[in-house]
């Protein structure tokens, strides 16, 4: 158990995360996606604080970031997916297109 | 032991993560993301991060039973009677998400990281509190006006109709328009 390993799995999280937001069609599986890939960065912060500086506490400070951005990510996407919804109907990605440039 | 434990959270987390974009049921990868993220609070808790851990813990699984009501809702091929491909643009993706891979692995074993500076605090979540009350005042004040800026937005974007909708932009109609008559004083 070290630094690497750690960040290793941190990567592989991300990596899987950021699949799943690209490939998905369904909304609420594509935020599944983001959701994923900021459990990496929890996981790559408090790996960071524990091996590189655990006398301070910005790391356990960018986690409570983290763990609330994730809450808003989910809130602010199901208001969106249900504005969009009431709207449109629309509960596919590839559906809600008219901002493509 | 501790390596042990390390490689079995390790290895649950990164793979219920990606069993959670093959499995063709909506309700399945809901909780194969919550197992993994469980996986990853006991990570953490491995760092010996208590107090973060068990919020983690118990904040994901709220996150995901609200989110299992959203899924729900927004289920493509539920209970398996509508079969359809769920991914779009599948070999781009993996693509890009290899090439991250590699490159934040890559930086994470080549670069020569500095040395363990110093020792964590006999409090943890003392100091964290007295970080977030003190030093990181700033953040948790940021963090505070985001978090009503989006039960604002949120609502906004949820209401189906509003008061303009229904007493006109200067609110002075003498009678409300709703599909249905009733309620108070009328």
């Amino acid at each position: 158990m070290n630094l690497q390993a750690f960040l290793v799995v941190a990567a592989a999280l991300v990596s899987v995360g950021l699949f799943g937001a690209l490939t998905q069609q369904s909304i609420v599986m594509l935020m599944m996606g983001l959701e994923l890939l900021l459990n990496g960065v929890i996981l790559g912060a408090a790996a960071f604080w524990y091996f590189l500086a655990p006398a301070g506490t910005e790391g356990q400070v960018l986690i409570v970031i983290v763990v609330t951005a994730m809450a808003i990510e989910m809130a602010a996407g199901f208001a969106v997916t249900t504005a969009i919804y009431r709207a449109k109907r629309i509960d596919m990605t590839d559906d809600a297109a008219e901002l493509r440039g | 032991m501790t390596t042990a434990l390390f490689v079995v959270l390790a290895v649950i987390s990164v793979v219920a993560g990606a069993l959670v974009f093959r499995v063709d049921s909506m309700a399945r990868a809901t909780f194969l993301l919550l197992l993994s993220f469980l996986a990853v609070a006991g990570l953490v808790l491995m760092t010996g991060l208590q107090y973060l851990g068990v919020v983690i813990v118990l904040m994901m699984v709220i996150e995901m039973v609200v989110m299992a009501v959203f899924m729900i809702m927004y289920m493509m091929n539920p209970a398996g009677l509508m079969p359809m491909s769920m991914f779009h643009n599948t070999r781009g993706s993996a693509v890009i998400a290899a090439t991250t891979f590699v490159a934040l692995a890559g930086g994470a074993l080549l670069v020569d990281w500095p040395v363990r500076g110093g020792a964590p605090a006999p409090d943890l979540t003392m100091a964290l509190g007295e970080s977030l009350m003190s030093g990181q005042m700033l953040t948790m004040m940021t963090l505070g006006v985001t978090l009503f800026a989006t039960i604002v937005g949120t609502v906004v974007l949820a209401a189906g109709r509003g008061r303009y909708d229904r007493l006109g932009d200067e609110l002075d109609a003498p009678e409300s328009d709703d599909r249905d008559r009733g309620g108070v004083g009328r």
